[in-house]
C-alpha cells in the first residue's frame, strides 16, 4: 500500500513536468514575451522601446532556454524558463503582468471559492443521491420515468440561466440576499447561500440520472436477488445492498474532486461578484494577464494529481476488495 | 428409500405447486417460460428438475419465490409451502416465507454474495429477519453456521469479505445463510455447475449431510444427470416449460420412458459409446414464444404420431409413482427403444502412426511484480515443465480442474502466449525459435477451438469472412473464386447450408456456431487442432453433435487433436491417450484404458471418484479429496499435490517426483510407484 | 461570389461523411438495426425532426457567398460586396435588414426608451418613438392585437394546412409499402404499432410548422421577438447562433475523433510501452483543468491573430477561422475520454476467442485492429459522439461569456446572452434577448439529449434485453 503510494506520487512528476513543458510551449514559443508585449500595449503604434520595457518589467527580456550571456549556472537559470516555467515547482509563482504577487493571492483567494464549492459540492451529493434512490426505488413507473425527463430537460438548461434566472428571481425581484459581493466570517452566509443553491440545482439534472443509471446496475446484480431471497424488505435491500455498492464509485469521483475546489467556479464567482480563485482566474483571462492564468493553471494540474492520489486512497478504505499492490 | 413420499404416501406436502405458469415479456413477444408445472415436494426429500439450458427451469424456482424478474409474471397456478398458499399472499408477508420458509442458493457464489459486506454480517441479516437472536449470540449463531458448512477456522472467517473465499467456499457461505433461517425446504439453482468437480464432489456431500440432520426438502435444478443420481430421490424431466417425465430416482435411471429423456441419456457420452456415434436429436428446441398445442417435443420426436401435433398428452401413470407425458406411453406402456441408437461407425485408424506434436519441458511463467520498482518478486508458473506427444490422426485429452494451466498448455502451443522456455517441436521443427515470417508459413498447420461460441466469433463479420479470414491471411487458396468454393465446401463439412454465408453470428444458435468455428479452423487444412473445451458450454443434446462432428472429421481428414477438458466423460468417448495436469505439471499419462481404468496417481484416482455417475447408489460416499487447488504463484513444496493426498508420505515434501514408467505408454509422477522404476 | 469559409468546407465534409456512413449503415442489416431502434422511439423521432431543422437552418447558413454590387463601369468584371452573407440571410433578408435604432419589446409598435423627437413647427417631445418597421404599416396602434391576432391565425392555419399535406402523403406512402388502406395506416400511427414512431415525428413536425409559420407571418411586419441595444432582429439573432452552435457541437468531434480512436483503441491493443506513452498523454492533458487549458489556448490564439493581422483579409475570415481554433482546442481537451473508454473496451475485446483465433491466423495487427477491433467498438464511438454534442453547446455559451469564445463579432448564443445579461438590471428590464438565446439553445440542447439518450438505449448491450437468443428465459 505504502509502496503503491508513493509510486502514484512519483508518476505524479513526470506528469507535472508534462504540463508544465506544455504551459511553457502555449505561453511562450506559440508567441514571443514581443507579442505578448504589443497586445498588451496595443498593437498599433507601438514602439519597440515601450516592448523593451514591458518586458523588462516582467521578467520576459531573458532568452527563452539557454542564455549565452551569463556564466555558470546562471546560463539555465536568467532564463525564462527556468524564471516563470522551473519555479512554479516549489510553488513561486512570481507576479502578475499588474505587478502582483500571485501567490499571496491565491492564499487570500481560495478561502472564498471553498466557500462555495464544498457546500456545493456536499449539498449537491446529498440532493442527487436522494433523487437518484427515489427514481431507483420507483423503477419503472411514472415518477421514475418522470423522473429522468425532468433530469434530462434540467441538464438541457445552461448554466448561465440557473444563474441569471436565480438571480432576477431572489435577489431582485424578491430582495432576499444581495445580488452580488462578499464578506467573511458569519456574514458570507448571506452572500453564499444563493450561489450555493444555484449550483445545486444546476448539477441535479446530470448528477442524479447518472446515479440512477449506477444504482440501476447494481440492483441488477445476483447479490441483490441473494437479497431478496432472504427476506430483506425492499428499502431494506435497497439502503444497505445497492446503496453501499452504489456509493462506492459516487464516493471515490467525488473525493477526486476536492482538492479542485479550491479554484472555485469560474461563472459563479463573475456572476456574484466572490472574491476567489474563480474570478480572479476569469479577471486574469478579461485582462489578459498571462502570468496569473500560467499560475493557475499549473496549480489546477497539482490539484487535480493530487485528486487523483486521494481517489486511490479512497478506493482502499471504502472498498474492501481493492488493495493496491 | 423413501423415493415415492410426497405423491405416493398421502403425507403433508412441504411444497406443493399446482398448474404453475410464468410469462416472460421479451422482444420476441411472450415467453411461456414455465406452462402448467405440478409438483410435490415431501419432508426431508429431494426432489431434482433436470433439463437443458432455456426449458425453464430456473424460471419455476423464481416464481416459486415470486423474485421473478422485472419482465416475467405469474399468469396462473399455486404455489404453498406447509398448506399456506403463496402467490396470494401481500409481499410483505411473502417477505416472511423467503429466508424463513424458503431458502435459495445460486449458480454463481461469485456474484450471489455482496461483495461489501462481511460474511457474517450476510448470515446475522438472516438472523436478524427471521429470528430472534441480536448481539453476541447472534455472531456465535453465524460462527456455528460457518462451521456447520464446513468453513475452517470460522471465527475469523466470519469477519471476513467474500472476495478472501475461493469459488467453493463461497457457495459454502451461501449455504450457511440458506441454513440461518432453518428453512423448510432449501431450492438450490445449479448449486455447483461454476465448481470444479473435487470441490462439486464436497458441496454435494454437504448438503445431503446437512439434510440428513435437519430433515430439509431440496428442490435441485440442475442440467447434470451424475448430480442428480447421487442427490436426487425423485427426477422431473422438464422441456419447455413443462414437466415431460417424473420418475423416482432408481426408475428413472433404470428405465426412463419419455423419448426425450432417452435421447438425454443416449447423448451423453462415456466409454461404452467409443467408436460409436453419440444419439443425437434433430432440431432444435422450439421458441418458448410459440406454444405449440400438441407436444413440445413432436417435432424432433422419432417416434412422433400424428396426434402428437394436435393435443397435449396428459400424464400416463407408469407404476409408483412414475408418470410420463407421452402419447406412445399411452397406448403401449413398453416398447423397444431402438430406432435411435447410434450407428457403428469406422473405427479410428489403428496402430503407431507418426509423432506430429513433441512439446518438451514447456514452461509459462508469469512475473509477479511488486513494489515500489515494480521489480519482479516471484513467477506464477502457470505451466512448469509440461511435455506431451499428440501423434498424427489421434486425440490426447489434457485433463485437469480450472487454473491447473490447460488452457495456457493450448496457446502456448500455438504461440499465441510465447512460452518461457522448452520446445514445441511440430513436425520436427521447434516453434518456440520461429518468428515474424517463419511462424506465419506454419500456422496453417495447427489451429484452435475455443470454449464459448458466443465470444469466438466477430458479431460483426458475415460468416463468409469469418471463414476466408484465415485463407487470405496464409494464402492457402489462391483467388477469392477458390476461397468462396472453400468456404462452401467447408460449411458442407460441418453441416451447414451454404446459404448461411451471407449471415451474421448472432443468427445462430451456440451449437451452429460451434460448427462455424470448427470450419474457421479447418478453412487452412491444418494437421493439428486444439479443442479448448469446445462442448463444455454446450448442452448435453448439442455436445454430442459437436462431438460427432469432431469424430468424423478426425476420420475423413486424419487430423489431431488436443482435447482440452475437464469432463471425464468426453474424454473416455473421444480421446485416445489422456494426460492429466496438476497444478502446471502433468501428474500422469498413458493410454484412455490405462489412465481412467487403472489410474495410479492418487490425484488421478481422486478426479475420477469425484465425477458424479448415473450409476452409483443414492447415498453412496464420495471419495472426496479435501482442501483446494494451491495458487500457481506459490505451489507446495515437493510433490505439489501432497497437502491434499490421502496417501501422502514424508518424502513427498522433500522433492518433485519424476514421471515413472509404467508401461508402453503409461507414466505417473509419484513415489508411490518408485519401486517399479527402471 | 461564392465565398467557402473553413467550417463551411468541413461541415459540408462532415455532411458527406455522415450520409455515407448512412449509406454503408442502410446496405448492412446488423448495422441498421440499432438505428432501426432509435427510430422506434417517439422521443428519438422527436428529436430527430427538431434536429433537422436546426440543422437545416444551420446549413443553409454555411452556404456564404459575396453578393454583387452592380457592374461599376466595365460589365464583365462585376463589382462584390465585402459583406460576406449566406443563403439564409438571402432568405431572413427582411429580418436582416429592418434594423431598428434601439431595443424594442417583442412585437412593439414603439422603441422601448424614450428618444427626442422633432415635431413639426421646431416642437420637442421626449416620447417613445414609434419604430421604423416594428407594426410601421398599422394606421393605428390601437389595430396591433386584431392584426397580430389575425397574423398568427393565418401563419398556423398555413402551418397546419402543411402539415396535413404531409401527414396524407405519409399516410398513402405507408399504405402502399404496406398494402393496407390510409385508414388502417392512420390508425396504426396514432397507435404507436409503425415499425418508425411516426406519432412523435409528426408531433414535432406540427409544433414546428405552427410556431414557424406563424412566426413568419408576423415577422414580415413585426419583431417577433423584438430588437437589441443595436435594433438587430432577435429572431435574426437567434436563428445565426444556430449554424454557431450545431458547428461547435459537429466540428468538434470531428476533430478529436481520429485522436481518440486511434490512441485509445492502440493502447489497449498493444498494451506495453504504448499503452504506458498514451496514458502518459492523456493523463497529463487531462490534468489541466479544461477550461483553464482552453482559456489559455484561445488567450494565445487570439494574441497570434492580433499580432498577425495581415494574415485575416475580412472580418468574418477572421471569426471563422477562430471558430475553427475553438473546435480544435476544445477537440484536444475533449479526446481524453472517449480514448479511455476505448483503451477499456479494447482491452477487454482482444483478449476474446476471435481476436485469438485471427493471431492463430497470423492476421497483422492492422487488420486486426480494423476487422475485428474497430466495428467492435463502433457503438461506443456513436454513442459518445451523440452524448457529447449538447455539453459542446452548453459550454460555447459559458466560454464565450469568460471570453474565450467565438470572435465578438460572430453571432452566438454565447455572444447574445453576454450582451444581454447586464440589461436584466435596467428598469424596465429587456429580458426578450436573454429568453430568446436561452429557448432557442433549450430546445436544441434537449433535443439533442433526447436523441443521445435514444442513440444509447439502441446501442448499449447492456441496455437491451432478451434480443433474439432465449438467454433470458433460464
Amino acid at each position: 500500500m505504502i509502496a503503491y503510494l508513493v509510486r502514484r506520487i512519483l508518476y505524479a512528476i513526470p506528469i507535472l513536468i508534462g504540463v508544465n513543458l506544455i504551459t511553457f510551449a502555449l505561453f511562450f514559443v506559440v508567441n514571443t514575451p514581443d507579442d505578448m508585449a504589443r497586445m498588451q500595449l496595443g498593437v498599433k503604434r507601438v514602439t519597440p522601446e515601450a516592448i523593451e520595457v514591458w518586458k523588462a518589467e516582467r521578467g520576459y527580456d531573458k532568452p527563452l532556454l539557454f542564455n549565452a550571456g551569463a556564466r555558470g549556472i546562471a546560463r539555465l537559470t536568467e532564463t525564462v524558463f527556468y524564471q516563470k516555467s522551473v519555479k512554479l515547482f516549489v510553488f513561486d509563482f512570481g507576479q502578475s503582468d499588474d505587478g502582483r504577487n500571485i501567490s499571496q493571492e491565491i492564499k487570500t483567494r481560495m478561502w472564498p471559492s471553498m466557500a462555495i464549492a464544498l457546500p456545493v459540492l456536499l449539498a449537491g451529493l446529498a440532493v442527487n443521491i436522494t433523487f437518484a434512490l427515489l427514481m431507483t426505488f420507483f423503477r419503472a413507473t411514472a415518477i421514475d420515468f418522470w423522473g429522468v425527463v425532468l433530469c434530462v430537460a434540467m441538464m438541457s438548461i445552461s448554466t448561465l440561466f440557473y444563474i441569471i434566472a436565480g438571480q432576477f428571481f431572489v435577489s431582485k425581484l424578491w430582495r432576499l440576499v444581495p445580488i452580488s459581493g462578499y464578506e467573511g466570517g458569519i456574514e458570507a452566509v448571506r452572500f453564499v447561500i444563493l450561489p450555493v443553491i444555484i449550483g445545486v440545482i444546476s448539477g441535479i439534472g446530470s448528477g442524479a440520472r447518472l446515479y440512477r443509471t449506477g444504482f440501476l446496475e447494481e440492483i441488477g446484480k445476483d447479490y441483490v436477488r441473494t437479497a431478496r431471497a432472504k427476506g430483506l424488505a425492499e428499502t431494506t435491500v435497497l439502503f444497505r445492498h445497492v446503496l453501499k455498492n452504489g456509493m462506492i464509485p459516487i464516493l471515490t469521483g467525488a473525493v477526486a474532486q476536492i482538492p479542485l475546489l479550491f479554484l472555485g467556479s469560474l461563472l459563479t464567482e463573475s456572476f456574484f461578484g466572490i472574491p476567489g480563485l474563480g474570478s480572479y482566474t476569469i479577471d486574469a483571462i478579461g485582462s489578459q494577464d498571462f502570468a496569473v492564468v500560467r499560475s493557475m493553471v499549473f496549480l489546477g494540474s497539482v490539484l487535480y494529481v493530487i485528486g487523483l492520489i486521494l481517489t486511490d486512497i479512497s478506493y482502499t478504505l471504502v472498498d474492501p476488495r481493492v488493495r493496491f499492490e | 428409500m423413501s423415493y415415492a413420499a410426497g405423491t405416493a404416501d398421502g403425507g403433508e406436502p412441504v411444497l406443493s405447486v399446482e398448474h404453475l405458469a410464468t410469462e416472460l415479456e421479451g422482444s420476441a413477444g411472450t415467453l411461456h417460460a414455465v406452462d402448467g408445472v405440478d409438483l410435490r415436494i415431501a419432508r426431508g426429500e429431494t426432489f431434482a428438475i433436470v433439463g437443458e439450458s432455456g426449458c425453464g427451469k430456473s424460471m419455476t424456482a423464481l416464481s416459486i419465490l415470486r423474485l421473478l424478474p422485472e419482465a416475467g409474471h405469474i399468469v396462473a397456478g399455486s404455489v404453498s409451502v406447509n398448506g399456506t398458499e403463496l402467490l396470494s399472499l401481500p409481499e410483505a408477508a411473502m417477505r416472511n416465507v423467503r429466508g424463513r420458509r424458503i431458502a435459495m442458493i445460486f449458480q454463481e457464489p461469485a456474484t450471489s454474495l455482496n461483495p461489501v459486506l462481511t460474511i457474517g454480517r450476510q448470515i446475522a441479516e438472516v438472523l436478524q429477519r427471521h429470528t430472534q437472536l441480536r448481539g453476541a449470540a447472534m455472531r456465535a449463531r453465524a460462527i456455528e453456521l460457518l462451521d456447520a458448512v464446513g468453513i475452517p477456522d470460522a471465527a475469523m472467517r466470519v469477519d471476513d469479505y467474500p472476495f478472501r473465499l475461493s469459488g467453493g467456499m463461497k457457495q459454502r457461505a451461501m449455504i450457511a445463510i440458506a441454513l440461518a433461517g432453518e428453512p423448510d425446504l432449501l431450492i438450490a439453482d445449479e448449486p455447483t455447475t461454476a465448481l470444479d468437480v473435487t470441490i462439486q464432489a464436497q458441496v454435494l456431500e454437504l448438503l445431503r449431510e446437512l439434510q440428513r440432520k435437519n430433515g430439509m426438502s431440496i428442490l435441485l435444478i440442475t442440467h447434470d444427470l451424475g448430480v442428480v443420481a447421487h442427490m436426487a430421490h425423485r427426477v422431473a424431466v422438464m422441456y419447455c416449460g413443462r414437466f415431460v417425465e417424473i420418475a423416482p430416482r432408481d426408475e428413472f435411471f433404470r428405465a426412463p420412458q419419455h423419448p426425450y429423456t432417452r435421447k438425454l441419456f443416449d447423448a451423453l457420452p462415456d466409454a461404452g459409446k467409443r467408436g460409436t456415434e453419440l444419439s443425437v436429436m434433430r432440431g432444435q428446441v422450439p421458441s418458448l414464444a410459440a406454444a405449440p398445442p400438441g407436444c413440445a417435443f413432436a417435432d424432433r420426436c422419432d417416434f412422433v404420431m400424428p396426434r402428437c401435433t394436435e393435443a397435449s398428452p396428459d400424464w400416463t401413470p407408469l407404476g409408483a409413482a412414475h408418470e410420463v407425458r407421452c402419447f406412445l406411453r399411452a397406448t403401449q406402456p413398453a416398447g423397444p427403444f431402438d430406432a435411435g441408437s447410434g450407428a457403428q461407425s469406422a473405427a479410428a485408424p489403428q496402430g503407431v502412426s507418426a509423432e506430429l506434436l513433441k512439446v518438451r519441458s514447456l514452461r509459462v511463467h508469469f512475473p509477479i511484480r511488486k513494489g515500489l520498482l515494480m521489480r519482479t518478486v516471484g513467477w506464477v508458473k502457470a505451466v512448469d515443465g509440461v511435455s506431451l506427444d499428440v501423434r498424427t490422426g489421434r486425440t490426447l485429452a489434457l485433463v485437469g480442474e480450472s487454473g491447473c494451466g490447460k488452457t495456457t498448455v493450448g496457446k502456448s502451443i500455438l504461440q499465441l502466449i510465447r512460452p518461457s522456455a522448452g520446445e514445441v517441436g511440430f513436425d520436427g521443427v521447434d516453434l518456440t525459435r520461429l518468428r515474424g515470417a517463419a511462424l506465419r508459413r506454419r500456422r496453417a498447420d495447427f489451429q484452435i477451438i475455443f470454449q464459448d461460441p458466443y465470444a469466438s466469433l466477430n458479431p460483426r463479420m458475415r460468416v463468409t469472412d469469418i471463414l476466408t479470414e484465415g485463407m487470405a491471411a496464409l494464402g492457402t487458396e489462391a483467388g477469392s473464386a477458390a476461397m468462396s468454393r472453400r468456404a462452401d465446401e467447408l460449411l458442407a463439412h460441418v453441416g451447414l447450408s451454404a446459404e448461411v454465408k451471407e449471415r451474421y453470428p448472432h443468427e445462430f444458435s451456440g451449437g451452429q456456431r460451434q460448427r462455424i468455428a470448427i470450419a474457421r479452423a479447418l478453412a487452412v487444412r491444418p494437421r493439428l487442432i486444439i479443442c479448448d473445451e469446445p462442448t463444455s458450454a454446450l448442452d448435453v443434446s448439442v455436445q454430442a453433435q459437436i462431438l460427432n462432428l469432431l469424430k468424423g472429421l478426425q476420420r475423413e481428414f486424419g487430423l489431431s487433436y488436443l482435447f482440452i477438458t475437464h469432463n471425464i466423460a468426453v474424454v473416455e468417448y473421444l480421446a485416445h491417450e489422456v494426460a492429466v495436469m496438476y497444478l502446471g505439471r502433468i501428474v500422469e499419462r498413458g493410454t484412455v484404458d490405462e489412465v481412467l481404468r487403472t489410474p495410479r496417481h492418487p490425484y488421478t484416482q481422486a478426479l475420477l471418484a469425484s465425477l458424479p455417475r448415473g450409476d452409483v447408489e443414492v447415498g453412496a460416499e464420495f471419495p472426496r479429496l479435501e482442501g483446494e487447488l494451491p495458487s500457481p504463484a506459490d505451489p507446495p513444496r515437493g510433490c505439489h499435490f501432497h497437502p491434499r493426498c490421502p496417501q501422502a508420505m514424508a518424502e513427498c515434501k522433500l522433492g518433485y517426483p519424476d514421471a515413472i514408467r509404467l508401461s508402453e505408454s503409461h507414466e505417473v509422477s509419484c513415489l508411490l510407484y518408485r519401486a517399479q522404476k527402471r | 461570389m461564392i465565398v467557402v469559409l473553413w467550417t463551411d468546407a468541413l461541415l459540408w465534409a462532415l455532411v458527406a461523411a455522415v450520409a455515407a456512413y448512412f449509406w454503408h449503415v442502410h446496405r448492412h442489416e446488423h448495422l441498421a438495426a440499432p438505428w432501426r431502434r432509435v427510430l422506434q422511439s417517439s422521443a428519438g423521432t422527436m428529436s430527430l425532426v427538431i434536429l433537422a431543422a436546426y440543422g437545416l437552418v444551420g446549413l443553409a447558413d454555411s452556404l456564404h457567398f459575396r453578393p454583387a454590387i452592380g457592374a461599376a463601369g466595365d460589365a464583365h468584371a462585376p463589382v462584390y460586396s465585402v459583406e460576406v452573407l449566406s443563403v439564409l440571410d438571402l432568405a431572413l433578408a427582411p429580418l436582416r435588414t429592418h434594423t431598428e435604432t434601439t431595443y424594442s419589446a417583442p412585437l412593439a409598435t414603439r422603441a422601448y426608451a424614450r428618444e427626442t423627437v422633432e415635431l413639426g413647427g421646431g416642437r420637442v417631445v421626449r416620447e417613445y418613438p414609434r419604430l421604423r418597421f416594428g407594426g410601421a404599416q398599422l394606421a393605428h396602434e390601437s389595430d396591433r392585437d386584431r392584426d397580430i391576432a389575425r397574423r398568427i391565425a393565418l401563419g398556423a392555419g398555413a402551418g397546419v394546412a402543411l402539415w396535413l399535406v404531409l401527414v396524407l402523403s405519409l399516410l398513402t406512402a405507408i399504405a402502399r409499402r404496406e398494402s393496407t388502406s390510409p385508414a388502417a395506416a392512420w390508425h396504426a400511427v396514432w397507435s404507436g404499432r409503425t415499425r418508425v414512431a411516426w406519432r412523435g415525428a409528426l408531433y414535432a413536425a406540427l409544433a414546428l410548422l405552427v410556431l414557424g409559420f406563424a412566426a413568419a407571418s408576423l415577422s414580415a411586419e413585426y419583431h417577433v421577438l423584438g430588437t437589441d441595444k443595436v435594433g438587430l432582429d432577435v429572431l435574426y439573432l437567434s436563428l445565426k447562433s444556430v449554424r454557431t452552435g450545431l458547428m461547435i457541437g459537429a466540428l468538434t468531434t470531428l476533430v478529436m475523433l481520429p485522436f481518440a480512436v486511434m490512441l485509445g483503441i492502440m493502447a489497449g491493443y498493444f498494451k506495453g510501452w504504448v499503452d504506458d506513452v498514451i496514458q502518459y498523454v492523456y493523463t497529463t492533458l487531462n490534468s489541466i483543468p479544461g477550461v483553464l487549458l482552453i482559456a489559455a489556448a484561445v488567450l494565445m490564439m487570439q494574441v497570434y491573430i492580433d499580432t498577425h493581422p495581415d494574415l485575416f483579409p475580412t472580418t468574418a475570415q477572421r471569426a471563422d477561422l477562430r471558430l475553427l481554433f475553438l473546435c480544435i482546442i476544445l477537440g484536444l481537451t475533449n479526446w481524453t475520454g472517449l480514448a479511455r473508454l476505448l483503451r477499456g473496451e479494447t482491452l477487454k475485446l482482444r483478449e476474446l476467442d476471435f481476436i485469438q483465433a485471427a493471431q492463430a491466423f497470423g492476421v497483422s495487427h492492422y487488420r486486426i485492429i480494423t476487422r475485428h477491433v474497430l466495428p467492435n467498438v463502433m457503438h461506443l464511438v456513436i454513442i459518445s459522439l451523440v452524448m457529447d454534442f449538447s455539453g459542446l453547446v452548453l459550454a460555447e455559451a459559458v466560454l464565450s461569456y469568460v471570453g474565450v469564445g467565438v470572435d465578438p463579432s460572430m453571432i452566438s448564443f454565447g455572444t447574445m446572452i453576454n450582451a444581454a445579461r447586464l440589461e436584466i438590471a435596467r428598469e424596465p428590464m429587456v429580458w426578450w434577448v436573454l429568453v430568446a438565446a436561452f429557448v432557442f439553445m433549450f430546445a436544441l440542447v434537449l433535443a439533442a439529449n433526447l436523441f443521445a439518450d435514444a442513440v444509447r438505449d439502441a446501442f448499449d448491450p447492456r441496455v437491451r434485453v432478451g434480443s433474439g437468443v432465449a438467454k433470458a428465459a433460464t
